[in-house]
This record gives structure tokens, C-alpha cells and sequence, in this order.
């Protein structure tokens, strides 16, 4: 079978985390990533690959993102999967979920795969919620969140936790699934994978040539809008104690809950 | 007619979802500001006092469709999509929860609508309905509106507040097509406990434990924490998925949801999933060795540091100090 695995470029999480104490406000400059979420779904791959269950004859990893996203695909492709596929295009700018979901399954039916893997949330965006867009429009079957799969008579069973508890599904191929980030350890690329990932098959695709309805993507063709921005109601800071002297820190911390009552 | 649906989730015992109550309750509210109606669908054998019974959250009807089956997103899809179509509703609306999200993005792609996320408030702008999305870990809110009908609204957890407001609702049957693509997966077992049943709810005073315990056994610290200022231990989903500490220790989004007096998380990052179900208590500590976790976002009290060296000297200061 054929897996592709659906991988985004996203601020580096070092980066991402800090905030700029002028502005109170993340700061999302700098170093981009594979979104650490996507390494997951690659991980999730390989070990279906190497597991022997099903024979899979290729893993593709696919993007939609400008020109640096190329270097996403490269780290996916030193985690292992055989060849990539980009989707740029100016047109795409903006898409919001409905649009960007309905551009990557466009460009994932250009692909035919028997399984669509996919991480969680992407650490930038985090909206939960391309797997299972991208799969109404595969009209494949989906689950997201998913923590185990066992691929037994060429169908998945699948562990996943929802909101009483954990759902055990079995689900028919082809399918669409997103992993949850306890699934597994994602393996590191070995130093020659990396330096062999820039050889390994790379095609890039633009909207037209995957059918994409320009009126349907962009910004222009995103179906919300954002209509402005503003900070959340303020919130008093909390106390900071840096632990310098432990004895110490643990004696404020006990004054402090003694102030309030609670010991 | 502006209407606005929402879907009502309900456990194998036929318990609705408290996130769906109150969600119906603001669909409700926005439903009139907006000249329209609210109304409720549920799935499966779901009984007819069971069903009118959501007129009591504000819901003016509640659609039933019997054949289509509870717990799995793309079913619903179908029955979210046909009641939709047929009634001319201008917007969905998910409390908080995994199936929500599964669902709304499954309307998305089929009816080619807006969705919007993480929503912690709605308003209404000129006759229509803006959303209210924190992004960058809460730092920003986002206005978010339509384009076009229907637009879909995915709910934060404990987002929006119950109302008992009505009365009884009309239930109407409706037959649902599924989709081919919707049976193909089949759910073997539901809802499965995993580890002890364990009592965190009417705890005053909360220890929660999270990755940064590092191994099972780390939960010993945050155990005789707990033991010393007589409070129970709390869990993230990461550390229960990993299998260290039982589902019902669980707090967030798909866990339980907590507001005792007191909430020391250990070695807790502070994710939004987990802050859903805790940001309610009434006082906050967090032990975390990364300065620039989110949990200290929202924690009246910070302690930056590794809790490996620091829990076992509180515990026993605490112990001192009680004892003395
Ligand atoms: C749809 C969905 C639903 C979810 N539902 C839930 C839910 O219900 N509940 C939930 O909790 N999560 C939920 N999550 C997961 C959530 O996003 C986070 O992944 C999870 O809460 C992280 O758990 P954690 O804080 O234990 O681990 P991490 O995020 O890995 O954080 C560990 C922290 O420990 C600190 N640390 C490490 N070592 C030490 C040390 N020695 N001393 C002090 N600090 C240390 C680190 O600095 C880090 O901040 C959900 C996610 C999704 C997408
Ligand atoms: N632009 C993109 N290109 C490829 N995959 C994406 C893109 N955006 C999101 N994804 C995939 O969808 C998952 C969930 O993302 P999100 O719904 O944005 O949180 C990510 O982990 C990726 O696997």
C-alpha cells in the first residue's frame, strides 16, 4: 500500500514559546521546523512499514506551503519516507481550514494512497481539524487523536481517547488518520539520511495542476474572516520564584500557602 | 430563518453531554438576537422525554435520527449535514470535546463552510454571529466572522454556560442516507476506563502530576505531596496516555474538569487542553523547570526549578509544619 503523510513547516518551538516581555506577545520570527506533531504521523509510518502486517511500497510526505517548506519535506524525508510532494502556489496565501483542507485533498487524490496519516495539530495554527476535513472530501473513513494502531486483515484498529474514556474503532482502508503525540518515540534521522535527503524524488505542484478551483482557496476564497484582533481581558501576573536555594524556595512556598489558608 | 443546530452528545447510559447542555443554552440566547431558532440534534435510541427534555436548555426542537449511530464523527456528519440542508440552519454549534471538532471539520469540507475553533465567546455584529478565538497560547483574541452560510462554531470546553431557560422541545424523526464512506469504521468498544477508578472531584486541594515526573514511579512525589496537605493527585493526558496514572485522575479537555482551592501542577506544560479543566480553581502553583512554560501564564504562584529537588523538601516542611 501506498502511505502519505501530511507534514507542515511551522515556527521553531524554542522560538515559538517566547514571549516578548515588551509586548506581552509571542514571538513567531526566526527558525522554522517540521511541525514536531508530523514526526508522529512519520514515525507512525514507518513503523507500519517495518511492522510487515500489510506490505507498503512507499511513504510520501506532502505539504502545502511556500518555498521554504521545502526543508520540512527534507527532515520528513530523512525520518524516512521515500519521496515528497509540495504544493505551492500564490493562489493558496490565506486558505483558511476549509480552503487549505480541500487544497491538500486535491492534491492527495493526485496521489491515490490507501492511508493518510497525519500528526495532531500543527504547533502554529493548532486547529485540530485538517484530518478529518481532508477526509470527508477523500470520502474515506477517519479518525483523529488515534494513540495505537494495529493493522490486522488489512484493516486498522485503532485506540484513541475521547470524552469517556478510550474508544477502541476498527476502520476499512483507504482511511484517514491523525496520531495523537503519545503514540509513539519518533526515531532521529541518522546522519546519512540527511545528507541523502535532498536526492530522494521531490515534485512540486502547483494549483492548477492538481485541479484546485482557484475560487476556493486564498484568502478570497476562504469562507471566514478574521475581523479583528484583541489582547484577552488582563489578568494580574502571578508571583515568580526562581529556585536558587531550594531550602529557601520551599520555605516561600509554604509561607504562601499558609497565607492563604491551604495547609 | 437564522436558525442555529447544535449537537447534543450523550454517553451509553443516554446522559447528555454537559458541554452540549451548554451549548444549547447559547445557541439559545444567540438564536434570539439573531431572529431565529435554536435547535438540537441527537443520535441513536434516544428516548422521547430524554429528547424533549432539551427544550429545558432552550432548544425550541430537537431533531432524532435513530439509525445513525453515537460516538463516531462522520455518521453525524450526515445527520448534521442533512438537518442543515433541509431546514436552511445558518449555523452549527459543538460544545467542547473531541467528537465537536471531528464533526465540525467533517461539515466543513461537505457543506464548503467557515469553521472556527477553541471559541470562547460568541457575539452578534450586525444580525450575524462573530466568534471568539484565542490564538499564540491565549495571547491574542481573534474576531473571526463569515463569509457565507452555513458557518460552523467548535466550542472550548466549559466555554459556554448551562441555562435552564425553556420547557419542553418538539422531537421530529429524521431518516439519515449515510454516506458510504461513514461505515467503514466500526466502534468495537466505547468509552474503556483504564487503570483505578479515582476520586478528584471533591478534592479542595489538587496535585497534578505531568510528563515532567518523568516515570511512573514519579507519581510517588506527587503522592505524598498530596497525602501531606490531605488533597488527591491529578493527572495530563500525556502521562495517562503513556499509561503512568489512571484515566480518572485525568484533568482537560477530554478528562474531567476541576476547581478545587488549591492546584500545584508538577511538571505540567500548561497545553490549552489542560488548562480548560483547571483554570477555575482558586489557586494556582506550578512547579515547572522550563521559565518559559504557558502554565505560568496562569499560575498565581510560579516556582521555576526542578521538582525532583524541590516536592520532596515541601512535602516535608509541610509534614513539619502540620505536625508542629
Ligand atoms: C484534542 C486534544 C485533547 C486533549 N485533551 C487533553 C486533556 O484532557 N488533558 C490534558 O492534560 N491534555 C490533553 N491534551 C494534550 C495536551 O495538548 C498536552 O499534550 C498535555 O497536556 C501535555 O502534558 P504534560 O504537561 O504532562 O507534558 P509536557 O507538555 O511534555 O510538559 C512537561 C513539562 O514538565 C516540565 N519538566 C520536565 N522535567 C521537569 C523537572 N525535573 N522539574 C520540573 N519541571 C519539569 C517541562 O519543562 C514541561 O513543561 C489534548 C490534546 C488534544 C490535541
Ligand atoms: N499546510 C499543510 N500542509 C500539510 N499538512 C498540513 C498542513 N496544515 C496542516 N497539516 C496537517 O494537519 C495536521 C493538523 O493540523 P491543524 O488542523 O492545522 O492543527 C498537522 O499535524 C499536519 O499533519
Amino acid at each position: 500500500m501506498k502511505i502519505c503523510v501530511l507534514v507542515k513547516e511551522v515556527p521553531d518551538a524554542a522560538v515559538q514559546k517566547r514571549i516578548d516581555p515588551s509586548t506581552m506577545r509571542l514571538d513567531r520570527s526566526g527558525e522554522k521546523n517540521l511541525n514536531p506533531f508530523d514526526t508522529h504521523a512519520l514515525e507512525a509510518a514507518m513503523q507500519i512499514k517495518e511492522g510487515g502486517a500489510i506490505p507498503v511500497e512507499e511513504v510520501v510526505a506532502v505539504t502545502m506551503g511556500p518555498d521554504s517548506a521545502v526543508r520540512a519535506l527534507h527532515k520528513a524525508v530523512a525520518l524516512g519516507a521515500d519521496r515528497s510532494v509540495q504544493l505551492t502556489d500564490d493562489a493558496l496565501a490565506g486558505s483558511d481550514v476549509c480552503a487549505t483542507g480541500y487544497s491538500l485533498a486535491k492534491v492527495l487524490e493526485s496521489e491515490s494512497p490507501d492511508l493518510v496519516l497525519l500528526g495532531q495539530q500543527s504547533d502554529d495554527g493548532e486547529c485540530y481539524t485538517i484530518g478529518a476535513v481532508v477526509a470527508d472530501h477523500l470520502q474515506m473513513p477517519s479518525l483523529t487523536q488515534v494513540i495505537k494502531i494495529d493493522v490486522t486483515d488489512g484493516k486498522l484498529r485503532c485506540e484513541r481517547q475521547a470524552e469517556y474514556g478510550y474508544d477502541t474503532v476498527e476502520i476499512e482502508l483507504p482511511a484517514v488518520i491523525s496520531v495523537g503525540d503519545a503514540i509513539n518515540e519518533p526515531r532521529y534521522p541518522s546522519l546519512k539520511a540527511i545528507m541523502g535527503a535532498k536526492k530522494k524524488p521531490l515534485d512540486n505542484k502547483g494549483a492548477g495542476d492538481v485541479g484546485i478551483d482557484a475560487g476556493q482557496v486564498g484568502e478570497a476564497g476562504s469562507k471566514t474572516k478574521v475581523l479583528a484582533l484583541n489582547p484577552p481581558p488582563a489578568k494580574e501576573a502571578g508571583e515568580i520564584i526562581e529556585d536558587e536555594d531550594t531550602n529557601e524556595t520551599v520555605e516561600k512556598i509554604v509561607a504562601w500557602l499558609d497565607e492563604r489558608k491551604l495547609i | 430563518m437564522a436558525g442555529i443546530l447544535v449537537y447534543a452528545l450523550h454517553d451509553d447510559e443516554g446522559n447528555f453531554n454537559k458541554n452540549s447542555l451548554g451549548a444549547i443554552s447559547e445557541a439559545a440566547k444567540l438564536a434570539g438576537q439573531i431572529g431565529g431558532e435554536a435547535t438540537a440534534l441527537v443520535v441513536g435510541d434516544v428516548a422521547d422525554d430524554a429528547a424533549a427534555g432539551l427544550g429545558k436548555y432552550g432548544a425550541a426542537k430537537v431533531y432524532r435520527a435513530k439509525n445513525v449511530p453515537e460516538g463516531l464523527a462522520q455518521p453525524i456528519v450526515d445527520a448534521m449535514a442533512k438537518v442543515i440542508g433541509d431546514n436552511g440552519i445558518s449555523y452549527a454549534l459543538f460544545g467542547g470535546g473531541l467528537l465537536g471538532f471531528e464533526i465540525g471539520a467533517g461539515l466543513t469540507a461537505r457543506l464548503g463552510a467557515g469553521v472556527t475553533m477553541e471559541v470562547t465567546a460568541v457575539k452578534v455584529q450586525d444580525g450575524k454571529l462573530v466568534a471568539e478565538r484565542p490564538i499564540l497560547q491565549d495571547s491574542e483574541i481573534a474576531d473571526v466572522g463569515y463569509v457565507s452560510e452555513p458557518g460552523i462554531i467548535i466550542g472550548r470546553l466549559n466555554a459556554f454556560d448551562i441555562n435552564e431557560t425553556g420547557g419542553t422541545a418538539a422531537v421530529e424523526d429524521v431518516e439519515v442516507e449515510l454516506s458510504p464512506w461513514s461505515t467503514k469504521a466500526t466502534m468495537v468498544q466505547r468509552g474503556e476506563q483504564r487503570g483505578a477508578d479515582v476520586n478528584i472531584e471533591d478534592a479542595d486541594i489538587l496535585v497534578g502530576g505531568g510528563r515532567g515526573l518523568g516515570a511512573a514511579e514519579g507519581f510517588k512525589l506527587a503522592e505524598e505531596l498530596a497525602e501531606s496537605m490531605g488533597g488527591a493527585v491529578a493527572a495530563t493526558r500525556a502521562v495517562v496516555d503513556a499509561g503512568w496514572y489512571p484515566y480518572a485522575a485525568q484533568i482537560g479537555q477530554t478528562g474531567k474538569t476541576v476547581a478545587p482551592k488549591l492546584y500545584l501542577a508538577a511538571g505540567i506544560s500548561g497545553a490549552i487542553q489542560h488548562k480548560v479543566g483547571m483554570q477555575n480553581s482558586e489557586n494556582i502553583l506550578a512547579i515547572n523547570k522550563d521559565p518559559n512554560a504557558p502554565i505560568f501564564e496562569f499560575s498565581d504562584l510560579g516556582v521555576v526549578g526542578d521538582l525532583h529537588k524541590i516536592v520532596p523538601k515541601l512535602t516535608e516542611a509541610i509534614k513539619a509544619k502540620k505536625g508542629g
